[in-house]
Parts: structure tokens; C-alpha cells; sequence
């Protein structure tokens, strides 16, 4: 097993510039780790192929001088990103075989600043999910174990195979997506740093749509210092995206000054829940002594209208992904189950194609838009959703970003809540109002419960300012100072 | 307003009408991809029109454009922010499971189109709303025994429906409101009208009631392809609703179908497919906004309309109303007319355009782009009639030979030594020549008999091959009848 797993991005990228290895070294020691992690059945696809051409042509450009922003460094991709050539599946068994003919507009800029790809990442079928239980092709496994406990536990979802491979060392980093948490909780429940831009900041372009107008593409890292790197390199506006903001993209990483001295840090009284475990209570309140050691100057604040936020999103999710799967009839591409009539082939086809979740959110959908609901469901949801929104507007009056716990609970282990929809849509109590307000978020490892799991701290931000949480994010992380690794190791310890 | 006479009493007929205008552009509503008719199939589309994974659309702002300059065209609200919902369903040639269309925020709001009724009068229809949307694709049903074909061409081609007011009472007004509206959109150049090629399709809303009544029961016909069937379509729905009722009968809404063949209107068959379209908000395109001063500059560019140009034709070259209309409804046919009118006698020019080059045309089936006589041609074939090169007899035979050869008139009238004759001297030995010969009839005439006058004329006429001057061959037979 190699050192070279355990590098960051930027410790890769001082490492291949100051030639101590070559991308195709540094690709060789992951493709290695990849194939290692297989237990976790972290990755749909490997690529180790085009993870070594495209190293060697990295190389190359290292050798003239021109390396760029990513130049060498072996990502995963979530199986939501079609990738051109590449088996995409977004996890599900209706999209078998599908090799789109185009590359998403996020990968094609991480090949375009030189990364690497190493495989698709496993995932929650569609996305929908917060613990990876629901992939087709057989769950991923945290590499995380309880202390004293060896049963297999959920990365969180649906980005579960990103994070599970970054954790465990198989990819230096990963592309997820978060809807409603889906990058953020699983990197809580991995021990990684998980960023959701502003809705708008990336290019859905490419991406299996789950919810249209909640999907945000984002990096998933070993470091705050990596997400500023990844994410500047997947950033920007892409005139194929009618809802990708034409707004410039700073330098991230040049927002990382260490300084957050006056800025004000807001912390929402509502998301003090009950029966909320008190080890990440106080978590939470360690990262607020953080912030203020630094400086900063936290301030109570209140987002009323927080307890409506995820009922709304499991209304407005499935209303649009039940139209945005309804592309999935067996028709042009992927599965096809044949039938007597045309009806039959759709039904054949969907209810051997889509799992048992999609199908429970394809139905919600399909009522709450229904004639004689559409007021009482969808309506009623979006309105609360723009409450949401003037919640944070109001609360980003008095306060810089926002910080709360990622998740209301560490991993927990394959199997457990899976009978209870209600309580596994709670993992996203944190994470999903900040979805439907379309703002930036982070989750940061902050420490370990009494059980030896990490759990992660969020910091929310206003739109498009991924600068000021980036920034406030690493004052946590140095304070956390957070070492811990998770018990199973693809790349070697 | 027409009538039906029942045998209960008298009927009227409440007709709205709900057009589907393909927009002319070279490229689909929301995915680049090309448009053009005819192309083998699944040649004209783009991962986005087959709604692969992760395809999003961007509109086109030509469509836009289109949509507006044909808003502004039927004296419509633009409105500045509209909004594009999905329209669920599944079939086989819908890709994505939905339409994007346009629910409850159109771009175009209410408007009206001016009719020009047969007795020479106009009337108001008024337009409800224009909406964008996106056309599906073609299912094949007759290429295999079993299956299905499906064509994407024309999936995601952009659509304008407009939709009419129930205002119109009768067969022949529905008609003239499709003719207007068709003249309306080939002046904008939105939509090239063509009913064959299915960019202008029909749906007709059809009910009865007792005159003053409020508005019975509903049919919907649906995607009826030419204006003749529209009206028979209405005449035939009308009638079989009237006749329903008048048996004590209720009118069920539904959706049917006309059969050309039969000239009848039947219930579509799949009635399973009652649908619930769950329209939502698209959530992959924001609200599309619109620059006032962006649309105020369309309005300075639009063209001028067939309405705004008939009033100019019977002012300015003082037509009939009724000329005028006829003249107006294309914009080539107008065009045409006010070049061959132009510095010469309009009501002149007017009616050879109308009743000789129209009549060519009709017998040829050409349409005014085709014609082989150019304007230009036909104005120097008039100026040779003004000037008296050649008689306006003759004249007809000079223009069925320009129609024939393409030459020009000047060349013919020489080629077949077609030019009057107005030298007196020539007419006059003819003249003598004539007497000469009818000497009886002669006498005759001067006993009395003056309507032998005609005679004389037409054997004149005859000696001269029709070329004589007319008014100097009058006045020179009557000095010689005189003695």
C-alpha cells in the first residue's frame, strides 16, 4: 500500500509539480486502492484504463510546465454524472448499459484542468436516499466501524460511493450532488468534507436529474483547502444550463486567510431538536467556542419556519423527479421490458427498472401534482419553500453564515431504519432547508462520538458566497484538528 | 350569423378555435437541433429532443422573437414575464414523459383578429392567449405488423397555440378566421401556414344554443388539416349536436375526431385516457422576462398588416373593399399589384392582376411566387394598353403568350405584329373595302337600319386581324356610312 493514497489534492499537486512522483505513479497507487475497496461496493465502474491515459497526458503537461488547477489527481465520479463512453447508471437498473454520447458539463471541466478519472461511484438509486441501501446493484459500506461493533454501517446518501471511496483512500476526492443533503450527510457520516455550492454555481448539464431545482453538484475531499481547489474547477456558468448562474467564480482558495475575526456566526435555536443525541449537541457548541476563539462573534438565531422545510422538500423532490423519470419508459434507451400493448411495455419496463424507493417517490410525486391536490401539496410546498428562503434572508441580515450539526446522527448500520421512511427522511432535517433557500453548505468533520464514528459540523453561507464558509470551514477543521481514520483503509494505513 | 333551423326552432352555433402554429426557425424551441420538413427520419435531433439523461433545454430566443411579432401581429398584450410548465403524459413519441408548454403565464395574452365577411363588413373574433410550446414526435404505426415506429424530427419544434374567444357563430366565419389568421402570420413571417405539411393545425371547440342563450355543452375536434375540413367539420358537428338535443338529448363533452372520407365527426376511441396532465412549473427553465423596449422595437419592425394595407389600398388607389381584400391576403399578391400600379391607372392594374394574371395562375396552379409573368412584365404590357400601342382585346392574347413563352410584351406585340393600327389611311382603304363588299347591307343602314352600325365594326375588325384602333375605326366608318 502506498503514502501516496494519503494525499490530499493539494499535497498531490505540490507532490507532481515538484516531480516526487508522476500522475501515472500517483494514478497506479489508486487504481490499486480502488480495486482493494471493492468490499465496500464503492464503485459501479472502475476505468483504471482511462485513469492511466489520462494520467500519462497529465504527466506530459506537468513535464512543459502547464499543469492545471487538477492536474493528476484520480477522482471517482457518482453515477450520476454521465460520463461519455462510460457505463452511467445513476445507480439504477433501468438505465442498464446506458453509455452516454456526451460528457456532463462538471467532468468535462475536471478532465479540462487535468483530473483523473478512476470510476463511477455507487449510489442511492436516482439519488434518493440517505444511506446507500437503495443502490441496485447491492449497498456500499461505510469503511467506518463502530468501536467494538463489526457490523457493517451505511456511508449516508445518496452520494454514498464518493464518500466511501474518499474515506477509505481509494480516490483522492470525488464528484457528488446533494438535493437534500446528499453530499453533506454521507461526508458527516464518511468523516470527509462535503461542499454543496449555490444552486446555480455548477452546471447540471449532464446530470441525472433528480430534482431539478434542488440538485447542486459538489466536491467531496479529505480537506476544506481540496473542496476550494475542486471546487473551482467545476464551477461557472454553462450556457446549456438555463438555471447556471452567470456570475464570475472567485478563487476559493484564495479565501482560505485563516481570518475570521468580526464575522458574525449565526446559530439557529430551531435546529436544537428534541431527543437530538447530546454528543453532537455538544459538538455543536464546541464549534460555536471554535469560531469564537477565532474571533468570531456568534449570535442566536431563528429560522421559524424550519419544521416545514422537510415535509415541503418531500413534496416539491418527488413532484419533480416523478416528471423527470417519466424519460425512463423503455422506449430510446436503457431497459426494456417487452409487453402486449404499448401501456404494458411502460409498466413492465418501470417496475423492473425502478426500485422499491424510486417507486414509493415516483408515486408521491404523481398524487401531490394530481388534479384537486396540486393546491393542498404542491402549491402549499412551494410557498412554504420561499418562507424558507426569507427565513435565511432574514437571519443572513444579522450574521455572516450560518453553523449547525450536518446530521442529527452518526452512521448507522445497514438495515437499521429501513422500514421507517419517516425516520431514514430525517437524516436530512440539517441539510434540506438549505437546499430549498438553493444556498451554499459545508460539512466538516469535527469529531467522534462516544462511539468512535466521526460527525460532521455544517456551515451554511449566503448565495454565492462559497468564499466566506469555505473560509470559516477550515477555521474548523484546524480547530477539530481531525485525525481519526476510518477502520478499513483501501490505500493502506 | 348564421342560423340552423331545427325542427324545434332556431339553433346557434358557438365556435372557438385553438390553432397550432409551427414557428418558422431554423432550429427547435429548446434544443438547436434543425427543423426542416421532409428530412429521414430521426435525422433532426439532438440528445435534448430524445430527452436523454441529464439533457436540459435553453431556449431559443428566435422562437421568442416569432412568438412576440405574431402577439404584436394580432393586436395582443406581450407579456413581459411568462412562465414554461410540463405537461405530463406518456406515449411512445412524447421522449421526455412531458411537453413543455406554457399553463398559466402564456407570453401572449388577449388580442383580437379582424374579419372580413362576405357582405363587406368586418367583425372582431377575440384572441385569448398565444402560447409557446414544444411539438412531439410521429408515431409510424404502418412500418411493421407489431410495432411502433417513432420519428423525433419534429419533437421539440416549436409551437404557437392560439386560441380564440368562443366568438365565432358559423362555419364560413371560422373559415375566415383561419384565412385571416394564416394571411396574418405568412405577413409576420412566423409561420408559413401550410396545412399539408401540418404547420397549421386545428383544433375546433363546437356548441349549441338557443340564441341569447348561455353556452351549451362543448366537443372538442381535434387537429383538423385544412380550412375546408374545419368548416365542414363544424357544419357536421353542429348539426349532429342540434339534432341530438332536438331528440331530447344532452351533448356529452368530449374529444372527436373528423373523418375526412365521411365528412363526419366521431368520439376519439381511447377514452381510458382521460388525462390528468399534472402541469408544474418547469423547473429546468427560469421565467422567461422580456425587455419592454426590446418588444417595442419588434413592434416598430413588424411589417405592414393586411388590415392596415387594405385600408392604405382603398385610399390611396380607391378600391373596392372587396378588391382590395382579395389583394391583400397574400403579401406577394400585394406586392405584386402596387408594383404594376405603380405610376400607372391602379383600378386598371387591379384588374388585370386580378381577373387575368389570378385566372393564369388558377389554371396553371401556381401561386404568385411561380408566376411567369413578373410584375414588371405585366406593368409593361399595361403601359402598352394606356398608350394605345395595343388594343385591350388584344391585349388578353398578348398575355396568354407571356404566360406561355415568358417573352417579354413589347417583343410579342412585334413578333406577331399584334400593334393597333392607328394609322387612318389603313383603316380607311379597309373601311372602303368593306362597303364595297356590302353594298346592300350599306343601302340598309342608311334607310334606317343604324344597328347594322356593329356589323360594319366587326367586318372591319375582321380585315384588320382585330388590330384597328377602336375609337378611330368608330369614327372613321361613321364619316364614310354618312356618305
Amino acid at each position: 500500500m502506498s503514502a501516496l493514497t494519503q494525499l490530499t489534492i493539494a499535497e498531490a499537486r505540490a507532490g507532481l509539480r515538484g516531480r516526487q512522483f508522476s500522475a501515472r505513479e500517483l494514478a497506479e497507487a489508486h487504481i490499486a486502492a480502488v480495486a482493494a475497496a471493492r468490499p465496500l461496493n464503492a464503485f459501479l465502474a472502475e476505468t483504471p484504463e482511462r485513469a492511466l491515459a489520462m494520467a500519462d497526458a497529465a504527466d506530459q503537461r506537468l513535464q512543459r510546465g502547464e499543469a492545471r488547477a487538477m492536474e493528476g489527481i484520480p477522482l471517482a465520479i457518482k453515477d450520476l454524472f454521465c460520463t461519455e463512453g462510460v457505463l452511467t447508471t445513476a445507480g439504477s437498473r433501468i438505465l442498464d448499459g446506458f453509455k452516454p454520447p456526451y460528457e456532463s458539463t462538471v467532468t468535462a471541466k475536471l478532465w479540462a484542468a487535468g483530473a483523473v478519472m478512476l470510476g463511477k461511484a455507487n449510489m442511492d438509486e436516482f439519488a434518493m436516499g440517505s444511506s446507500n441501501v437503495t443502490c441496485a446493484h447491492g449497498a456500499v459500506e461505510n469503511p467506518w466501524r463502530r468501536r467494538g461493533d463489526n457490523r457493517p454501517l451505511v456511508p449516508g446518501g445518496s452520494s454514498g460511493g464518493s464518500a466511501a471511496a474518499v474515506a477509505a483512500r481509494a480516490a483522492i476526492a470525488a464528484t457528488g450532488t446533494d438535493t437534500g443533503g446528499s453530499i453533506r450527510q454521507p461526508a458527516s457520516f464518511c468523516g470527509i468534507v462535503g461542499m454543496k455550492p449555490t444552486y446555480g454555481r455548477c452546471s447540471r448539464w449532464g446530470i441525472v436529474a433528480f430534482a431539478s431545482s434542488l440538485d447542486q453538484a459538489g466536491p467531496m475531499t479529505r480537506s476544506v483547502r481540496d473542496a476550494a481547489i475542486m471546487l473551482g474547477a467545476m464551477a461557472g456558468h454553462d450556457p446549456k444550463d438555463s438555471t447556471s448562474a452567470p456570475v464570475p467564480v472567485p478563487d476559493f482558495e484564495a479565501a482560505l486567510t485563516g481570518d475570521i475575526r468580526g464575522l458574525k456566526i449565526g446559530v439557529p435555536h430551531e435546529y436544537r431538536l428534541d431527543g437530538m443525541p447530546a454528543e453532537i449537541e455538544a459538538l455543536w457548541q464546541r464549534g460555536i467556542d471554535w469560531v469564537k476563539a477565532a474571533g468570531a462573534e456568534p449570535v442566536e438565531i431563528s429560522l421559524p419556519m424550519t419544521k416545514y422545510a422537510l415535509p415541503a422538500y418531500y413534496i416539491i423532490a418527488p413532484a419533480e423527479a416523478s416528471s423527470n423519470l417519466a424519460r425512463y419508459d423503455g422506449v430510446r434507451f436503457g431497459l426494456r421490458v417487452p409487453g402486449g400493448s404499448l401501456d404494458e411495455m411502460y409498466e413492465n419496463t418501470r417496475a423492473a427498472g425502478f426500485g422499491a424507493e424510486v417507486r414509493r417517490r415516483v408515486l408521491i410525486g404523481t398524487y401531490v401534482l394530481s388534479a384537486g391536490y396540486y393546491d393542498a401539496y404542491y402549491l402549499k410546498a412551494q410557498q412554504v419553500r420561499t418562507l424558507v428562503a426569507r427565513d435565511f434572508g432574514a437571519a443572513f441580515q444579522r450574521c455572516d453564515v450560518l453553523l449547525t450539526p450536518t446530521a442529527p446522527s452518526a452512521a448507522f448500520a445497514i438495515g437499521e431504519k429501513q422500514d421507517d421512511p419517516i425516520a431514514m427522511y430525517l437524516n436530512d432535517v440539517f441539510t434540506v432547508p438549505v437546499n430549498l433557500a438553493g444556498l451554499p453548505g459545508i460539512s466538516v468533520p469535527a469529531g467522534l462520538a462516544a462511539d468512535g464514528l466521526p460527525l460532521g459540523l455544517q456551515v451554511i453561507g449566503r448565495a454565492f458566497d462559497e468564499a466566506t464558509v469555505l473560509r470559516v470551514a477550515e477555521i474548523i477543521e484546524t480547530a477539530a484538528g481531525f485525525t481519526a481514520k476510518p477502520a478499513f483503509l483501501a490505500g493502506g494505513g | 350569423m348564421a342560423v340552423i333551423r331545427g325542427s324545434s326552432g332556431d339553433w346557434e352555433v358557438v365556435i372557438g378555435l385553438e390553432v397550432h402554429a409551427q414557428v418558422i426557425s431554423k432550429a427547435k424551441l429548446f434544443s438547436g437541433a434543425a427543423t426542416d420538413f421532409g428530412a429521414e427520419p430521426n435525422t433532426q435531433v439532438s440528445p435534448i429532443d430524445a430527452a436523454f439523461p441529464g439533457m436540459l433545454p435553453v431556449i431559443n430566443r428566435y422562437c421568442v422573437e416569432q412568438a412576440v411579432k405574431t402577439g404584436l401581429g394580432i393586436n395582443a398584450e406581450i407579456n413581459l414575464v411568462s412562465v414554461f410548465d410540463r405537461k405530463n403524459y406518456f406515449y411512445a413519441d412524447l421522449p421526455a414523459g412531458y411537453q413543455i408548454s406554457q399553463y398559466t403565464r402564456p407570453i401572449v395574452g388577449k388580442g383580437k383578429i379582424r374579419l372580413d365577411l362576405a357582405d363587406g363588413s368586418t367583425r372582431d373574433i377575440g384572441i385569448t392567449r398565444l402560447h409557446l410550446e414544444q411539438d412531439a414526435g410521429k408515431s409510424l404505426h404502418d412500418q411493421h405488423a407489431t410495432l411502433t415506429y417513432v420519428d423525433l424530427n419534429r419533437a421539440g419544434v416549436a409551437l404557437m397555440e392560439i386560441v380564440s374567444e368562443p366568438d365565432l357563430r358559423s362555419a364560413e366565419e371560422a373559415g375566415a378566421y383561419l384565412r385571416k389568421l394564416r394571411s396574418i402570420l405568412r405577413y409576420l413571417g412566423t409561420c408559413d401556414g401550410n396545412m399539408e405539411e401540418g404547420s397549421l393545425r386545428c383544433d375546433c371547440n363546437v356548441s349549441v344554443r338557443r340564441p341569447g342563450a348561455p353556452l351549451g355543452t362543448r366537443c372538442e375536434i381535434k387537429n383538423v388539416n385544412s380550412i375546408r375540413y374545419v368548416m365542414q367539420a363544424i357544419e357536421h358537428e353542429a348539426r349532429r349536436q342540434v339534432e341530438l338535443l332536438e331528440e331530447g338529448g344532452a351533448v356529452e363533452q368530449e374529444t372527436r375526431l373528423f373523418d375526412a372520407g365521411k365528412g363526419i365527426t366521431r368520439p376519439m376511441r381511447s377514452k381510458e385516457h382521460a388525462h390528468d396532465y399534472r402541469y408544474f412549473p418547469d423547473p429546468d427553465l427560469l421565467p422567461l422576462r422580456l425587455d419592454a423596449n426590446w418588444v417595442e422595437a419588434l413592434k416598430r419592425s413588424l411589417p405592414e398588416l393586411p388590415d392596415a394595407k387594405k385600408a392604405r389600398f382603398i385610399e390611396q388607389y380607391r378600391l373596392s373593399p372587396d378588391d382590395a381584400g382579395v389583394l391583400v391576403a397574400e403579401q406577394a399578391s400585394a406586392d405584386y399589384f402596387e408594383a404594376v400600379a405603380r405610376g400607372r391607372d391602379a383600378k386598371l392594374a387591379a384588374n388585370w392582376v386580378m381577373v387575368e394574371l389570378y385566372g393564369a395562375l388558377n389554371r396553371l396552379g401556381l401561386g404568385i411566387e411561380g408566376s411567369p409573368v413578373s410584375a414588371a412584365g405585366l406593368g409593361e404590357l399595361v403601359d402598352l394598353v394606356i398608350d394605345g400601342t395595343v388594343s385591350g382585346r388584344l391585349a388578353k392574347e398578348v398575355f396568354a403568350a407571356m404566360i406561355e413563352t415568358g417573352k417579354g410584351a413589347a417583343f410579342l406585340v412585334e413578333e406577331r405584329g399584334l400593334k393597333q393600327v392607328t394609322d387612318s389611311g389603313a383603316i380607311e382603304s379597309a373601311i372602303a373595302a368593306v362597303l364595297a363588299a356590302q353594298g346592300d347591307k350599306v343601302a340598309e343602314y342608311r334607310a334606317g337600319k343604324e344597328k347594322l352600325f356593329g356589323f360594319f365594326v366587326g367586318q372591319v375588325m375582321k380585315a384588320t386581324q382585330g388590330k384597328a384602333n377602336p375609337a378611330l375605326l368608330n369614327e372613321l366608318l361613321r364619316k364614310k356610312l354618312a356618305g
